[in-house]
């Protein structure tokens, strides 16, 4: 024990580190801080940490190269000892650390940390969530396969429609013409070079300021933030109630992210790794690409915003996005902290994760997307084709045949881009079903090109047919009127 | 001379050093942001596209729209499969053909063709195009992207070379033939 001491003696007399970070351990914090609530912030830098080794452990195998990286990952997956594992721990990480770092930001906004004097911890804290994204989408990149190579295709497109310097941002983007080796070699350079650099620099800052501010106290309501007395009174709740933060506080914080770590590694064993998916080869096109799973919200937006409005959204929507969370601080710097009494934090914080929530719920769904093989694999339910005559069941193959069924349901299989038809028969006309086949309209292709007098009478024929036993098609009243009796009255 | 000369005489020392590594730090600027930006510049001097054969005139049948395939032209030894290229080609009627990009005009996500509803459909956000290319429904702005094509000795041949993008849909915005050899 003596050696050690001494060995250490020998250090701090030239490091100079022992008293500084005794000092920071034993930092007075409210005692109401030494709570659950503060545990993710350590947390996330606990997953970026585990996010640094995995990393370095993967990038001693993977090839940053366009022809290779695919193969490489395979390696790793099936070929080196364990590195399926790797794999799966800094995909998880990944996920985790996403989740995290949003639930942080949701936990200070409704204690109201970022008011005085925190502004600028908040700030360079929306600053690491940027960073944290752009870790996440660079990294689906660096798993090279269809998603990645589409993925890149869509950012591509979206990058393209900057007003002016759009293509030139897609070739600097791409490192070139076309998604190719320069943008994998780029793309690998941020993920390990860039981008990270910038993560370490922000987390320094941030936590410098945590530390040289002082942890949030736990907010009550009534107590508001006013600059001329904040400090005075932060000073008094730290050095007159508080707590040394080792150990206090910390071991809450050490038990999380031991858990978290836990949480990850059990994921990582349960799931397994992610992907790669089908080779990045661009001449094979069966594929549906799909974004990971934190920016599916996103490609869920897309299919929705009318195309009018769809690229001054995507290009101005960030940026005021982006805005209001920088100068939140900078607005609403005073006031109450306590979230029970900021009714619209509250609501605004709801609103958002429901929005979200939704848009990743039918992001995991793609119900606008047709069922590219439905026509051929979801066969049309045999109580619509019962005692249906030789025309309605000619029709019912022209349905299949025609792809209808691609985007349009029966008895809930095939698409849904279209609305499902079970009781179309009710909601148009025998005229208004021809209209709309042959003209399309409200989203349908207009298929008057394609389908001969013959397959339209046929197709017409049976979706009249679709429509609740109980109760009859709809019908045009006017029919009468103009056509005279004859023409509706019932056959003999 | 006076302490306070020899403080401000230091003190102009160390502008004057500032300054030569402001000097020396825009110099070596130059290079590197024209390293940086030479995706952009070569573009501007020679261009990415060129004339590639798709192949024999008897692969692509009148009426039919088939798959088609090339290298592109600009091309790393290490790109591997990701400098092969589809495109539709779509002959109309033998002297007229229509070559799309395999890219949405939406989002860039690979459209497939269907040629029992002569419909072209987008797998990522439902955008669908008939068979001449033009929008029929979904979130596409525009009707599909086309090629500039030319027939030689028997073969197609289009201009390609670049992925098309919404704000920069190929060469020639309005497609179909250019010259006839």
């Amino acid at each position: 024990m003596r050696l050690i001491q001494k060995v250490g003696e020998w250090f701090d007399l030239r490091l100079q580190l022992g008293a500084p970070i005794r000092e920071t351990a034993a930092h007075p914090v409210p005692r109401e801080t030494a709570s659950w609530f503060y545990v993710f912030g350590s947390a996330a830098l606990t997953c970026f940490m585990l996010q640094i080794v995995t990393g370095i452990l993967l990038a001693l195998v993977y090839v940053p190269s366009a022809g290779e990286a695919w193969n490489s990952l395979q390696t790793l997956n099936h070929g080196v000892s364990l590195g399926w594992f790797i794999r799966a721990l800094h995909g998880w990480g990944s996920n985790f650390m996403v989740a995290i770092v949003l639930i942080h930001m949701v936990q200070v906004f409704l204690f109201g940390a970022y008011k005085f004097p925190r502004e600028l911890t908040w700030i360079v804290g929306v600053l690491l969530l940027l960073v944290t994204l752009g870790m996440a989408f660079t990294g689906q990149v660096l798993r090279f396969d269809q998603d990645a190579y589409w993925g890149l295709g869509i950012g591509a497109s979206i990058a393209s429609r900057v007003p002016v310097i759009g293509p030139w941002v897609v070739k600097l983007m791409l490192g070139g013409p076309i998604i190719a080796g320069a943008t994998l070699s780029r793309f690998f350079a941020l993920h390990v070079f860039v981008v990270p650099g910038l993560l370490i620099a922000f987390v320094g800052v941030h936590l410098l300021m945590v530390l040289k501010l002082g942890i949030n106290e736990w907010p009550m309501p009534g107590r508001v933030v006013r600059r001329a007395t904040y400090l005075q009174e932060y000073h008094e709740l730290t050095h007159k109630q508080g707590v040394p933060f080792v150990p206090n506080a910390v071991w809450k914080d050490i038990l999380f992210s031991g858990f978290i770590l836990l949480a990850i590694a059990a994921c990582a064993v349960y799931f397994g790794p992610f992907g790669p998916g089908g080779q990045p080869d661009p001449t094979i096109i069966q594929t549906a690409p799909r974004p990971d799973f934190f920016f599916l919200w996103l490609y869920a937006l897309l299919s929705f915003l009318p195309p009018s409005a769809e690229t001054p959204i995507l290009l101005i929507g960030p940026v005021v996005g982006i805005i209001i969370l920088l100068v939140l601080p900078l607005v609403a710097g005073e006031g109450e902290k306590s979230w029970k009494r900021r009714p619209i934090a509250v609501l605004a914080i709801l609103l958002l994760a429901v929005a979200l929530g939704t848009l990743t719920h039918l992001g995991e769904h793609t119900p606008w997307s047709p069922v590219m093989d439905a026509w051929s694999s979801q066969p049309i339910p045999s109580e619509y084709l019962k005692s249906r005559t030789n025309l309605e069941r000619r029709g019912a193959l022209v349905f299949q045949a025609k792809q209808c069924h691609n985007c349009h349901s029966l008895d809930d299989k095939g698409g849904q881009r279209g609305p499902a038809l079970d009781s179309v028969a009710l909601r148009l006309t025998e005229d208004q079903l021809v209209r709309q086949v042959i003209q399309g309209g409200g989203n349908m292709p207009a298929y008057g090109k394609n389908l001969s007098p013959a397959e339209t009478t046929a197709l017409v024929a049976f979706l009249n047919t679709l429509h609740p036993a109980t109760q009859p098609p709809a019908r045009d009243a006017s029919r009468t009127v103009v056509l005279g009796a004859s023409e509706v009255s019932p056959r003999p | 001379m006076s302490a306070e000369n020899g403080m401000s005489r230091r003190a102009t020392l160390v502008k004057l050093g500032l300054l030569l590594n402001g000097i020396v730090g825009a110099v070596l600027a130059v290079p590197i942001v024209r390293y940086l930006v030479s995706p952009v510049t070569r573009e501007r001097k020679i261009g990415y596209e060129s004339w590639l054969a798709l192949g024999g005139l008897e692969q692509f049948p009148v009426g039919q729209t088939r798959l088609a395939t090339y290298r592109n032209p600009a091309v790393n030894a290490w790109d591997g499969k990701t400098a092969d290229i589809a495109c539709w080609v779509r002959n109309v009627d033998d002297q007229t053909f229509q070559i799309f990009a395999i890219n949405c005009a939406h989002l860039g996500c690979p459209v497939r063709w269907f040629p029992q509803s002569s419909l072209f459909m987008c797998p990522c956000h439902g955008g669908a195009y008939y068979q001449d290319g033009s929008r029929a429904s979904g979130p596409p702005e525009r009707g599909l992207f086309q090629y500039r094509y030319k027939i030689e000795d028997g073969k197609l041949l289009i201009k390609a070379g670049e992925m098309p993008t919404p704000g920069q849909p190929v060469t020639n915005k309005a497609g179909g033939k250019t010259t006839c050899a």
